[in-house]
């Protein structure tokens, strides 16, 4: 059993880690395609990757030490988080420690250490930009919470991979209102702590519209490269998590090596499927005035709160 | 070994008290200094002891009169002693290097060195306290020594005095409040022994114990500075020398949680779901509320003493959400939630502590606690800007800190609330869930501004810019509070046992809440672990491996270190152009516009000659305390109105003053023949 666990979580971790820039790429292409243009290759961002890696390494004037550990810090969070959320096996060797409020909590690490290395240049920008993130980031941090509770109510925990197993033996539960609700939240959290297009922009670079890219704009070389790295493995993290939680079916549950061969498949297909869903939409999306955006986190907060309630009557119900 | 370790500590007290008046200036701070230690550490031994298993109850007859002092010492007594007691050790030895730099005004004056040891005494002898006479005196001792600790500086800044006077009405209103409860009770149980009163407690109305705890309650969660009492709290700290409001902020306000465990629970042994959903409701509003102008705050110190408001209030969630679930006969889930709070207490004070001393080496480097006018300190002081980090990791409730900890637990508590039937726990447990959440999101935006704004980017203003690091011993002292906040972050499960006893001291037994020997945190009653320890070392795996990954990739280039700043092509921009505490706070304030109802005044001076020309624009932006301008603001104009009308009554004429005194006594009479 042990062998095929690490076997699981290092196959994740590869593909998480593989794939993340590829899942960017796609979506880029997805994008591209949509819009008539060519696009620039689902490999795109690796080739940036490389590019930027071989670039000189620059710590500006000024700043200190925050500046310099962000972009390893929010890798590192995004790293630990791609080992803990269950994705192709709830049988893995820490899914005792995959507590939901624990992947929420590095998820906002990640975040805050980012938003410190904007605030640590000293710019106009980079402390418009952490502002703006801390702002966001104030909301969608209790959304998410929040959202993940509704789901943790009827597993009668918080860990993640008893809820993920728990949801692919029992579907209904997933379509349940108290479920359904959960997801409409959860989907918007993601969006926004991705700094995805109805939230922020990825591709923008206007100031009067960057949220997240305010804050890396002193970045270079090497560092910038781990900056993007590390969203993209945010986004494909999350998306992943979200195909876990909402549509668990072929997850391994058990010690055998086919099915986790066969989820790994699974789930890549999955968030592949998300990536290019989300991408298409953001073709028709406008981005919205960033004081708009936290009426659409309030919106999905109270869905979250809402599914929480709802689950807490329903599963008060049947657990009599 | 407690009789003895509070006897020490009295001694150490009394001759701090006695030392501090006599000595001369130059070794009155260092001798008073390690005699408060000394307190500390005795007074956190003893509480230590407690946490331990052993249990002390004595009386001394002759030291009061009529009644005798009684002393009792269980293991929730012991949780806030030991938490007093270190927090004290750890505050005094930074409390030398700070008065060393200060010379004989404000905390190194002869006044001040003779209270600190008595206020220190106080906090650790408080919990000891086993009757009502007892308790009151040491209490009154407590808030008495706190308030002229905060009028230290009064000659300094007039503020102070202000602070002092609200710190003062508010205090002595609890007071009155806790004096009127207490007689009603003691009336009622028929003896003012603690052990009087539990017996005693069986046989009384639900009325009156109703009373009795509505009045104790809102003493004491005045005391814990919970919102809407909690006026005092963001004027008396700030304003206080740095060391006092370290204590206060860590150590006093704890005591409004301990006296409403002991009274609701231990006394009053729990009540109906009212009383909590009271106590719930103060404590959600104050989380929120709290966090909420901790985030538009400028004022480092005024930042921290709100923060206070809202960790207090999600302790005081956590006490609620624990009668809630001993109400609804749930005894394990009230001690897991009793656990979650009273761990957070002790993660509070260890943080806090540790940033009100980081921010009192900061006052006394730039002579500044506006975060507006600070940054660049990590430059200048490298030292208090990596243990503020510590503390400020602690605060925002995110691993590795350590109050991400208990914030699991209260949440964990929340969630599995779902275990107790009924209607108010599926509306009431969600919004505690949330508003801790929100709390917890808002609390990162905080202490981002404190730490980014005031220590990061360049210096502001010319106090920041000339700043230089603290002594050693101010940095010892901080340094201990910052090793305690590691452990506590690392090991929580050390704690486990005396939490446990803690917890079954005031009657929630169960199967012991929270076990695992050190290193993890697991829930008995709840199927949940968490391991701190693992989620740093995969931290620092992950950590190592993006380095080296990082580093290999760009082995070739050296890294260039002495480049100017990008900014978008606008080149090297002066520290004007960064982000203030203010500016980074407007996102925010926006958002919670209408809860925060900031206001603004705008004045534009047109140039004489034409309208059109502008010659001055005069720009104010002001978010005052809402609750406070609200709840205050009517009840002192109404005394104001009442005080001058009053006058009328005192013309100067002795006839007039003897006819008030006929006319008293005879409605005095008449009220007794009517009565009886």
């Amino acid at each position: 059993m042990n062998t095929v666990g690490y076997t699981a979580i290092a196959l994740q971790v590869g593909a998480v880690v593989a794939g993340a820039p590829l899942l960017t790429g796609l979506m880029r292409q997805t994008r591209a395609r949509l819009e008539g243009r060519v696009g620039a290759g689902v490999l795109q961002p690796w080739r940036d990757v490389r590019k930027l890696l071989r670039k000189e390494p620059i710590t500006p004037v000024g700043t200190g030490p925050a500046f310099r550990w962000a972009p390893l810090l929010l890798v590192a969070t995004s790293l630990v988080l791609a080992v803990l959320v269950p994705l192709i096996s709830t049988n893995t060797p820490v899914r005792a420690r995959a507590d939901l409020i624990v992947v929420v909590a590095l998820l906002a690490l990640g975040t805050l250490a980012l938003a410190l290395g904007g605030l640590d240049t000293g710019t106009a920008f980079g402390g418009m930009g952490a502002s703006r993130e801390m702002t966001i980031a104030a909301l969608v941090e209790p959304t998410i919470l929040m959202a993940v509770f509704a789901l943790s109510i009827p597993a009668g925990s918080t860990n993640l991979p008893v809820i993920v197993a728990g949801a692919a033996g029992q579907p209904a539960r997933l379509a349940s209102p108290a479920g359904l609700l959960a997801i409409a939240a959860l989907a918007v959290a993601v969006l926004a702590e991705s700094g995805r297009l109805p939230v922020d922009n990825p591709a923008t670079h206007l100031e009067l519209t960057m949220v997240h890219e305010a804050m890396v704009l002193e970045y270079a070389g090497p560092d910038l490269a781990l900056v993007e790295f590390g969203a993209q493995l945010r986004l494909t993290v999350l998306l992943g998590l979200l195909a876990s939680l909402f549509a668990p079916w072929g997850i391994a549950t058990g010690a055998s090596l086919t099915a986790v061969l066969l989820a790994l498949l699974l789930v890549v297909l999955k968030v592949m499927v998300l990536g290019m869903a989300l991408a298409a939409a953001e073709v028709f999306w406008a981005k919205v005035r960033l004081f708009r955006v936290p009426e659409l986190l309030a919106g999905s907060f109270l869905l979250a709160l809402l599914a929480v309630t709802v689950s807490y009557f329903l599963g008060g119900e049947g657990g009599q | 070994m407690i009789p003895a370790a509070l006897a020490t500590a009295t001694a150490l007290g009394g001759a701090g008290a006695a030392a501090g008046p006599v000595l001369p200036q130059r070794v009155r701070g260092a001798v008073v200094g390690v005699l408060t230690a000394g307190v500390g550490v005795a007074g956190g031994a003893s509480g230590v002891a407690a946490l331990g298993g052993s249990r002390w109850s004595d009386q001394v007859p002759g030291l009061l009169p009529l009644a005798g002092a009684h002393f009792a010492v269980d293991a929730l007594s012991g949780l806030f002693m030991a938490v007093a007691g270190a927090v004290v050790a750890a505050v005094a030895v930074y409390g030398v290097g700070y008065v060393a730099g200060h010379g004989a005004h404000g905390l190194g004056s002869r006044g001040a060195q003779a209270l600190l040891p008595l206020f220190s005494l106080s906090l650790v002898l408080v919990p000891a306290a086993a009757s009502v006479s007892t308790f009151l005196l040491l209490w009154e001792l407590m808030a008495l020594t706190s308030l002229l600790l905060v009028l230290a500086e009064h000659r300094a800044r007039p503020a102070v005095r202000e602070a002092a006077l609200w710190y003062a009405v508010m205090t002595h209103l609890g007071l009155v409040l806790l004096l009127v409860g207490f007689m009603v009770y003691v009336a009622q149980a028929g003896g003012e022994t603690f052990a009087a009163l539990r017996l005693g407690t069986g046989g009384m109305s639900p009325t009156v114990r109703g009373l009795v705890f509505v009045l104790t309650a809102v003493a004491f969660t005045s005391k814990a500075g919970l919102v809407p009492l909690h006026a005092w709290l963001p004027r008396a700290h700030p304003e206080a020398p740095s060391a006092v409001s370290a204590l206060m902020s860590a150590a006093m306000v704890n005591l409004g949680v301990y006296g409403l465990v002991r009274v609701g629970f231990d006394l009053l042994g729990g009540g109906p779901a009212w009383w909590w959903l009271l106590v719930m409701a103060m404590g959600g509003l104050s989380a929120v509320y709290g966090i909420l102008q901790a985030a538009m705050a400028s004022d480092l110190k005024r930042l921290l003493a709100y923060s206070t408001c809202e960790n207090m209030g999600l302790v005081v969630l956590g006490v609620g959400a624990a009668g809630l679930y001993a109400h609804a006969g749930n005894r394990a889930l009230a001690g897991l939630a009793l656990a979650a709070a009273l761990l957070h207490v002790v993660n509070h004070a260890a943080f806090k502590a540790l940033l009100f001393t980081g921010a009192g080496s900061v006052l006394r480097a730039t002579g500044q606690r506006n975060l507006d006018l600070l940054g660049g300190l990590r430059a200048k002081m490298p030292v208090t800007a990596g243990l503020l980090t510590v503390g400020a990791l602690g605060a925002v409730a995110l691993p590795p800190g350590n109050g991400f900890i208990s914030e699991w637990l209260l949440l964990q508590s929340m969630i599995h609330g779902l275990a107790v039937p009924g209607v108010t726990t599926a509306i009431v447990m969600p919004l505690a869930v949330a508003v801790i959440a929100l709390s917890a999101g808002l609390a990162a935006s905080v202490f981002v501004k404190a730490l980014g704004v005031g220590f990061f980017a360049r210096p502001r203003g010319e106090g920041a810019a000339a700043a230089k690091e603290s002594p050693v011993l101010m940095l010892a002292g901080m340094g201990l509070l910052a090793a305690l906040c590691a452990v506590l972050a690392l090991v929580p499960g050390l704690l486990g046992e005396g939490l446990h006893r803690a917890v079954a001291a005031v009657g929630f037994a169960g199967t012991g809440p929270v076990s695992g020997g050190g290193l993890r945190v697991r829930l008995e009653e709840v199927s949940a672990t968490l391991s701190p320890l693992w989620v740093v070392a995969a931290l620092v795996v992950a950590l190592g491996a993006v380095m080296a990954t990082a580093g290999w990739a760009a082995r070739r280039r050296q890294r260039r270190t002495q480049d100017r700043l990008w900014d978008c092509g606008g080149g090297a921009p002066t520290p004007r152009m960064a982000y203030t505490a203010t500016s980074f706070a407007e996102p925010l304030q926006r958002v919670f516009d209408d809860v925060l109802a900031p206001e603004q005044d705008v004045d534009v001076t047109p140039v004489r000659e034409s309208a059109y020309l502008v010659e001055r624009v005069k720009f104010r932006n002001r978010v005052p305390d809402r609750i406070e301008h609200r709840l205050y603001r009517p009840v002192l104009g109404l005394l104001a109105a009442a005080g001058q009308w009053a006058r009328r009554l005192a013309g100067g004429s002795v006839h007039a003053y003897l006819g008030y005194g006929f006319f008293v006594l005879v409605a005095l009479l008449l009220v007794l023949v009517v009565g009886w």
